[in-house]
């Protein structure tokens, strides 16, 4: 965890930093294009697979932020996933009689989820703030244990754990994600539920992206390197490192609660809580996935948490993609996409410990560095 | 009353299990600061092999295997991978040992596949018998007199031999330790080898109809992962603290799920450490780290 992030390089050219802000304007550009016209090219089940990667990415983003750069341990992200999905559940939908809901519009809902999250983050503060290191994962773990019985003792908010409750999807002052028949057409493809709902996601994981950067580069993650490094010389330093903890749990915890609206999105609108604890969308198999991908990308690096999710969340839906043949039929021990994918970043969290501390970032670093003087 | 004295045995029993993975994960914790994430998996390879040898031998020479097999994978992993990686941090440590939980807890799954659940509790297993005036289980009742054994035994060796000496010693001060003239690996080796075959021991209990419930060995990684809420509600760097960790942790989870119901029982568990936790960061034994600048 105390894998150092290495400081922005200052060169002495700065005609040369200029050329570079250029292309890189120039490249965010390119990249809004790509993905603009991306569902026109690509088939809606690789759309689904990007989209989930992206859900990944934004959670893995806010966990590497608290892991990588704040050097707190946690396992319970999928605690604040459930937090977040439960709460656009409750705030979008209208209620019945058999669930609670608002019928907030959905925009609204989509925030007050993410503060809803932030909070739950926040309330975990006593805790956080007396723990360290290994006591704090074990300690944040209860988390999931906690969320998995409250959710299924209140199926009125989060939805029976055997059907599940529906949320609406998002409609943003007047276009809407979920539409059935859609209007729109970009290059004579017509851009229904799944088209619209992947710029959604593409557009959140760079807002995600871009906050993170900000939050790192400034005052707030200096704070937390200091708190990460050494907490007693942090607060020498004047650095509030109870307050420091909280906020990098709230910060973490409301990406966590984005994700877990997105998790809702994904489902197209289904919210419905695990069966077991070490087995669905919300256990602790996940939350230790969460741990792997952003291991796997590079403890602290926003660009490695989205390129471990591509390989976490993304492998175990390509692989059936890729090979065609019928993997149910194969019986009890085949090696199906998911054995696989577990068996891989397994393997990869070994070996990145062991050989490559910093993660695919620093792969990627490397690379970078062999073409650029 | 019956009830009552029911909940005490079968949490006792469980407990007491709950206290041999609990031991062999501060064993390991306190010889090396790696946090073994992979103990439940350990268990479960131990199950595995046994369950593969009780198809060609009788049940105690598979358990022998079984067990002598889970202690060597720890020593594996022990020499293969940790002692490689000499420069990570122990929570970089702790999380490599995630990556190998993953990949033995894949394969073995894969491996058993859909088959029925294989159990391993042969001799003591659904078996019920007469203890106070309340009908209780085989299972819990040996298996609280074998770890209360091996716990006694272990505690002996600690305190008595010259590998417990030489444990403490690197346990207290590693540099000090080593130019002492103590063998830094074998210290952190015999701990891993420890740490394998005691969770090797816990699976034949755990892997049962009476403790693992109807999945078998299956449920047995997930029913192993108490042992860590009992190790640091102990306290991580108490070999003592572990057994009173894996004690508390049963009789909560006993109590909890015969009085309230099944579900609420790991809940309890982890709501009991937590609480634990806040009133003491270092568990109930452990030593309170003291930061220096």
């Amino acid at each position: 965890m105390s894998e150092a992030v290495e400081a922005p390089v200052v060169t002495a050219r700065r005609d040369h930093e200029t050329v570079r802000t250029a292309v890189k304007y120039a490249l965010i550009v390119a990249a809004g294009i790509v993905v603009w016209l991306l569902p026109a090219y690509v088939k809606n089940e690789w759309l689904v697979v990007l989209m989930w990667i992206m859900t990944g990415a934004v959670g893995a983003m806010g966990l590497t932020m608290l892991i990588g750069q704040a050097g707190q341990l946690s396992l319970a992200h999928t605690f604040f996933l459930l937090v977040g999905g439960v709460a656009y559940a409750v705030f979008a939908s209208k209620g019945t009689s058999e669930y609670i809901g608002f019928g907030l519009p959905t925009l609204l809902s989509a925030l007050l989820a993410v503060l809803v999250s932030a909070a739950a983050g926040a309330l975990f503060a006593p805790i956080s703030g007396r723990l360290r290191g290994i006591y704090l994962g074990v300690a944040s773990l209860s988390l999931v244990f906690l969320g998995f019985w409250l959710a299924n003792q209140l199926p009125s908010l989060a939805g029976s754990a055997s059907s599940g409750r529906y949320a609406p999807s998002l409609n943003f002052f007047g276009f809407d994600f979920g539409v059935q028949t859609p209007s729109l057409y970009v290059l004579n493809v017509p851009m229904g539920q799944t088209e619209r709902t992947f710029w959604l996601f593409a557009a959140l994981t760079a807002i995600a992206y871009a906050l993170g950067r900000g939050a790192m580069n400034g005052r707030v993650g200096r704070g937390w390197r200091a708190v990460r490094d050494n907490e007693a010389m942090a607060a020498v330093m004047g650095v509030s490192v109870v307050r420091q903890k909280a906020m990098a749990f709230a910060i973490s915890s409301a990406y966590a609660g984005l994700a877990g609206v997105m998790t809702v999105w994904w489902y197209s609108g289904l919210m419905k809580p695990d069966e077991a604890v070490d087995h669905g969308t919300y256990s602790t198999t996940v939350a230790i996935s969460f741990l792997a991908m952003c291991v796997i990308g590079g403890l602290g690096s926003l660009g490695g948490s989205v390129m471990g999710a591509a390989l976490v969340f993304g492998l175990p839906l390509a692989i059936p993609l890729i090979r065609s043949e019928d993997t149910v039929s194969a019986g009890g021990t085949a090696f199906t996409p998911v054995v696989i994918t577990n068996l891989i970043y397994g393997a990869l969290i070994v070996l990145i410990v062991i050989f490559q501390p910093r993660g695919l970032a620093g792969l990627w670093d490397r690379a970078i560095r062999l073409v650029r003087r | 009353m019956t009830t009552f004295v029911q909940a005490i045995v079968n949490g006792l029993g469980e407990g007491a299990v709950f206290a041999l993975l609990a031991l062999g994960f501060v064993i390991i914790y306190k010889a090396t600061e790696t946090v073994n994430f992979a103990h439940g998996s350990l268990a479960l390879f131990g199950g595995y092999i046994i369950f593969r040898a009780k198809e060609h031998l009788p049940w105690f020479p598979s358990v022998v295997i079984g067990v002598v097999a889970a202690a060597l994978l720890g020593l594996l992993i022990e020499r293969l991978l940790l002692a490689r990686a000499k420069n990570a941090t122990p929570d970089s440590l702790a999380i490599l040992t995630i990556g190998v939980d993953i990949v033995i807890l894949t394969e073995i799954t894969r491996r058993l596949g859909t088959a029925a659940a294989p159990f391993l509790g042969d001799p003591y297993d659904s078996k019920p018998m007469h203890l106070f005036g309340a009908t209780v289980s085989r299972t819990y009742v040996v298996a609280l007199i074998v770890a209360l054994v091996l716990i006694g035994l272990f505690f002996l060796a600690f305190r008595y031999t010259n590998w417990g000496l030489a444990m403490r010693a690197q346990a207290e001060n590693r540099e000090a330790s080593a130019l002492m003239g103590i063998r830094s690996w074998r210290v952190t080796a015999s701990a891993w080898l420890v740490g394998g075959g005691l969770a090797g021991i816990a699976v034949i209990f755990l892997a049962t109809n009476d403790i693992g419930g109807g999945s078998g060995l299956l449920a047995s990684h997930t029913v192993a992962f108490a042992a860590f809420p009992a190790a640091v509600l102990g306290g991580l760097t108490s070999a003592e603290g572990a057994v009173v960790g894996g004690l508390l942790v049963g009789l909560t989870d006993s109590i909890a799920s015969q009085y309230v119901d099944l579900n609420f029982a790991s809940v309890a568990v982890y709501l009991v450490m937590l609480l634990v936790l806040v009133v003491r960061p270092a568990g109930l034994f452990g030593r309170v780290e003291q930061a220096r600048v």
